[in-house]
C-alpha cells in the first residue's frame, strides 16, 4: 500500500495543469464555472484543444491515435480538468462507441470511423432506450429488416441525449422477432442525414434541450453498418455499458462541485456571519467531503483492479451508486447556500449574454439539482445497480 | 379532539379542488408559466369569486375566513394543483399587513384584494439578508412630511403585477434590530423605485428592487414608525403556514401520480410496481406524507397562539415539511425514471414546487436552528 503519486505521476500532474492552464480557453471555464453548458460549436472546439495535444482520447490504444493513459493518469487528468473548470468530454463517439468497434468492429470500420470522432467530422449519439425499452432494455422494439444489400429500420428511440447536434446514431435494433429478446438485437451505426430519420426535441424539467426522441421511417442502412454480427448486438452492448460506467463515479465532477458550494458558502451571510462558519452547514459539507474521499480511493481501488486485467463487474455499479448519491447531495448543498437567490430561472443568464440574478454561483444551483436526478435514472438506474448488486453478492455468481 | 374539516372549509376544499381539476391542468399551467405576465389574470379573477381569497381574511377584515386552517385548506389545494397565481404574496403578505396594521384607507384596498381587483407584493429581503428577518438594511428618513426611501430588495415575488409594493425600511435601530423597521405602502410606478423582473424556476415572477431616493407622504407609512416587525412576523407566520399546506397539496399529487404510474408501467412484462425495491420505497413516501399532513395541522393550529408556541410550531412545521418535501420530490422522481424529468409531465413541475419551497421564509437547516432557539427558551 502506498497513498503517495510517484515522481512520474506528480510531473504528469504537473504537465496537465500547465497544459489546462495555457490551452483551456476563459470564456469556457466561466460558463462551467457558472454551471453551463457549452453550445455546439464551442463543444467541438474543446475537442479540437485535445485532440491536438493527443489527450482527447485518453482510453484508446496508442495505434488508434489514443493517449492509452492507465488508470492513475486518467484519474489526475479527470481532477484537474474539473479543478480547471473544463467542459467535459462528449462521451458517446469518445468512450462508448470507439472501444466496441476496437474490439468487435472491422478494420475498415476502425480506419472509417475512429478517425473521424478525434477529428470531431462525426457526433455520435447513443439510441438504445425507447419509450417501451428503459431498465428492460432487451425488449427493444425498432425493427431492421435485411432487403439486400441494407437493412430497412423503423422504430422510435427516445432520452437521446444531444441528438440534435449529432449527425450519426449507434442503435440496438431488432433482427430477430423469433428468438429470446437478447438473441435478435443487432447493433447498427445510422448516419442521421438518411432520409427517414426525425429528430425531436424533449424539454427537460430545468428548460432545457438535451435529449430527444429520435424516430426511423422506412431508414435504409448499408449492411456493412452492421457492427461484428448479426445479433449479437447484445453483447457489444453490454460491453459498451461497462464502459460507460467506468468514469460513473464523477470524483472529478464532485470534488469541483464541493469546492463550488464551498466557495457559495463563505460569501453568503448566516445571521451576521459566514454559511460557511453555521455549525449545520459546516457538518453538512463536511459529511460529504468524508464520503467524497473515501469514494475517490473506492474509484482508485477499482479503475487500477480494472487497468491491471480485471473486469470491472458488480464494483462498478457500487461506484456508480455512491458516486450518483454524493454528486446529488453536493448539488443539493449548492442549491441550499444560494438561499433565496436559489428561485430565479436565469435560463438566459448562463451562457453570459445576460448578467446573473443574484451571486454569480446562485443563479445555475437549482436547474441543476434538478437535471442532475438523472444521475440515478440513466446508464443503468440505481435500483437496477442494487439488483446486480445482490445478486452478485447473494446469488454467489457472477 | 376533533380532525374533521368544518362544513364551510369542507366545501371551499371540494369546491376549490373541483374547480382546478377542471381547468388547471399542465398544458394550461405551462402555457401561463411561459407568458410575460406568469399569472393568469382570468383564472385569477375566478378563483377570486369562488372565494379564495375571502377565505384568508377574517370576517372583520371583510372575509369569511382567516384562521390557520382556512389557510392550510386553501394552500393545500393550490399546492395540489401547482398552482403558480400569487395568493402568498397579495393575500397572505400584502393584504395581511394591510388588513391587520394599515389606517383607513389602506384597508380599504384590502376589499380590492378580496375582490380579485388588486395585486401587492412584500418587498422585505435583501440581496445580503438571506432568510435573516431582521436585517434590513434599507433606510427610510423622514423629513418635512415625506420620507425617502433607499435601498435594494431581493427577489420580491409578484413586484411587477403588484399595484402597490409594501417595502420595509429601517427608520433606526442596529442592522439586525427587529425594533425600528417601518413598512410602507408603495405604487407601482413611483420614482425611484426600478424593477428588474424575471421568471422564477417553480413558476410565477420575481423582482429585484432597486429604491433611489423614493419620495412617499408620511401617510404611506403602515403602522406606527419602526414597528412594523411584529406584524410581520405575524404575516410571515401565516405565510409559513400557507407554504406548509402548498407543499403537502403536491405532495399528495406527488405520491399519487407516482403510485399510479407504478402500477401502470410495465418493465420486464410486469408492473414496476410489483417489485418489491419500488412497493417499499412507495410506502416510505406514504408514510411520511402521515407525517407531513399532521404537521401542517400542528402549524395551522397553532397560528393563533402566543407568538414562542407559534413559532416554534412553525419552525419544527417548515423543518419537517423540508425534509419529507425533498425525499418526496427526489423519490417520485426516481420511482418514475426518464418520464419525470421533462417539462410536459406534470410531475416535474409539482417537484419544483415542492423543492423550492426550501427558499421563502427559512430553509430546511434555518427552521431546525429556530426550532432549537425556541425550545432552548
Ligand atoms: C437525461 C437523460 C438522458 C438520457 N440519455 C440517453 C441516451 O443518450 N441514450 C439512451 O439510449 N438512453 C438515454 N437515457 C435513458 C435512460 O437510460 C433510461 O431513462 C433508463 O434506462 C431508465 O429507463 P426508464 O426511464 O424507461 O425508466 P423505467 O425503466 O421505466 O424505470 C422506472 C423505475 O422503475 C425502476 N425499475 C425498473 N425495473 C426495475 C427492477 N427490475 N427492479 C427494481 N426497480 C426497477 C427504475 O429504477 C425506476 O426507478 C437518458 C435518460 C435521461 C433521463
Amino acid at each position: 500500500m502506498d497513498l503517495s503519486y510517484s515522481p512520474e505521476e506528480q510531473s504528469f500532474r504537473d504537465e496537465v495543469r500547465a497544459f489546462l492552464a495555457e490551452k483551456l480557453p476563459r470564456e469556457m471555464s466561466d460558463v462551467i464555472r457558472a454551471g453551463g453548458e457549452l453550445g455546439k460549436a464551442r463543444q467541438e472546439e474543446w475537442h479540437a484543444i485535445l485532440n491536438e495535444k493527443g489527450w482527447l482520447a485518453p482510453n484508446w490504444p496508442r495505434k488508434f491515435g489514443g493517449a492509452e493513459w492507465n488508470a492513475v493518469q486518467r484519474h489526475i487528468f479527470e481532477e484537474e480538468a474539473a479543478a480547471a473548470h473544463a467542459p467535459r468530454i462528449v462521451p458517446f463517439g469518445l468512450s462508448m462507441l470507439a472501444p466496441v468497434l476496437q474490439k468487435f468492429g472491422s478494420q475498415a470500420q476502425c480506419d472509417y470511423y475512429l478517425p473521424r470522432i478525434l477529428n470531431g467530422e462525426h457526433w455520435w449519439c447513443q439510441g438504445y432506450s425507447e419509450p417501451g425499452a428503459g431498465s428492460d432494455l432487451a425488449s427493444l422494439k425498432t425493427r431492421a429488416v435485411r432487403e439486400g444489400d441494407h437493412y430497412v429500420v423503423n422504430g422510435q428511440k427516445t432520452w437521446t441525449t444531444l441528438g440534435q447536434h449529432a449527425n450519426w446514431i449507434f442503435c440496438l435494433v431488432r433482427t430477430d422477432t423469433e428468438v429470446k429478446q437478447q438473441e435478435g438485437i443487432s447493433f447498427l451505426l445510422i448516419d442521421m442525414d438518411t432520409p427517414g430519420v426525425e429528430v425531436r426535441p424533449i424539454i427537460l424539467l430545468d428548460g432545457t434541450h438535451e435529449v430527444n426522441e429520435v424516430w426511423f421511417t422506412d431508414v435504409k442502412v448499408p449492411v456493412e453498418n452492421l457492427v461484428g454480427e448479426e445479433n449479437k448486438g447484445w453483447t457489444y452492448a453490454k460491453y459498451l455499458l461497462t464502459h460507460e460506467r467506468t468514469n460513473i463515479a464523477g470524483v472529478g465532477f464532485s470534488q469541483a462541485g464541493l469546492s463550488a458550494v464551498k466557495r457559495a458558502a463563505r460569501a453568503e451571510n448566516h445571521n451576521g456571519k459566514p454559511l460557511m462558519q453555521n455549525p449545520h452547514f459546516a457538518a453538512r459539507v463536511a459529511q460529504v467531503e468524508i464520503d467524497l474521499m473515501a469514494m475517490s480511493t473506492t474509484n482508485l481501488r477499482i479503475v487500477s483492479a480494472a487497468a491491471a486485467g480485471a473486469a470491472p463487474g458488480v464494483e462498478s455499479s457500487m461506484l456508480k451508486v455512491k458516486g450518483t448519491i454524493i454528486r446529488q447531495e453536493i448539488n443539493d448543498l449548492a442549491r441550499r447556500a444560494a438561499g433565496p437567490y436559489a428561485m430565479p430561472f436565469a435560463s438566459e443568464g448562463i451562457e453570459g449574454d445576460n448578467d446573473p440574478v443574484g451571486p454569480d454561483y446562485a443563479a445555475a444551483t437549482a436547474p441543476q439539482y434538478f437535471n442532475n436526478r438523472k444521475l440515478s435514472i440513466f446508464g443503468g438506474s440505481n435500483e437496477i445497480q442494487r439488483g446486480i448488486i445482490s445478486k452478485v453478492m447473494m446469488g454467489g455468481g457472477r | 379532539m376533533n380532525f374533521n374539516l368544518t362544513e364551510e372549509r369542507q366545501m371551499l376544499q371540494d369546491t376549490l379542488r373541483r374547480y382546478l381539476r377542471d381547468k388547471y391542468d399542465t398544458k394550461t399551467r405551462n402555457a401561463i408559466i411561459d407568458s410575460d405576465t406568469g399569472m393568469s389574470a382570468e383564472i385569477w379573477a375566478e378563483l377570486a369569486e369562488l372565494g379564495v381569497i375571502g377565505a384568508l381574511f377574517t370576517e372583520e377584515q371583510g372575509g369569511f375566513g382567516g384562521a390557520g386552517f382556512d389557510i392550510a385548506v386553501v394552500f393545500e389545494e393550490l399546492g395540489r394543483a401547482g398552482v403558480v397565481e400569487p395568493f402568498l404574496d397579495t393575500a397572505v403578505l400584502g393584504g395581511g399587513l394591510l388588513a391587520e396594521a394599515g389606517d383607513a384607507a389602506q384597508r380599504a384596498l384590502v376589499d380590492d384584494v378580496i375582490a380579485g381587483g388588486l395585486h401587492l407584493a412584500l418587498a422585505h429581503g435583501e440581496p445580503s439578508s438571506r432568510y435573516d428577518l431582521t436585517r434590513v438594511a434599507t433606510t427610510a428618513v423622514e423629513s418635512g412630511g415625506e420620507v425617502v426611501l433607499n435601498g435594494r430588495k431581493a427577489v420580491v415575488v409578484n413586484a411587477e403585477n403588484a399595484d402597490h409594493v409594501i417595502v420595509t425600511a429601517r427608520e433606526s435601530g442596529a442592522l439586525d434590530e427587529a425594533a425600528g423597521i417601518s413598512a410602507f405602502l408603495v405604487p407601482a410606478g413611483t420614482r425611484g423605485m426600478t424593477l428588474r423582473g424575471y421568471a422564477n424556476l417553480a413558476g410565477g415572477r420575481a423582482a429585484e428592487v432597486a429604491l433611489d431616493n423614493v419620495a412617499l407622504p408620511v401617510s404611506a407609512r403602515i403602522g406606527a414608525a419602526g414597528a412594523a416587525f411584529g406584524v410581520l412576523s405575524d404575516r410571515i407566520a401565516a405565510a409559513n403556514v400557507a407554504l406548509s399546506a402548498e407543499a403537502l397539496g403536491a405532495m399528495e399529487t406527488a405520491t399519487r401520480l407516482t403510485r399510479d404510474y407504478l402500477g401502470t408501467r410495465k418493465q420486464f412484462g410486469r408492473p414496476i410496481g410489483t417489485f418489491q425495491a419500488l412497493q417499499h420505497r412507495m410506502a416510505d413516501l406514504l408514510i411520511e406524507l402521515e407525517q407531513a399532513r399532521s404537521a401542517v395541522i400542528n402549524a395551522a393550529g397553532h397560528l393563533h397562539a402566543d407568538a414562542p408556541l407559534r413559532d416554534r410550531h412553525i419552525a419544527g412545521t417548515r423543518n419537517l415539511i423540508g425534509r419529507v418535501g425533498r425525499l418526496v420530490a427526489e423519490e417520485s422522481i426516481q420511482l418514475h425514471g426518464g418520464i419525470a424529468m421533462t417539462q410536459e409531465y406534470e410531475l416535474a413541475h409539482i417537484a419544483k414546487r415542492i423543492v423550492m419551497t426550501d427558499h421563502r421564509f427559512g430553509d430546511t437547516d434555518w427552521h431546525l436552528e429556530r426550532f432549537i432557539d425556541l425550545s432552548a427558551a
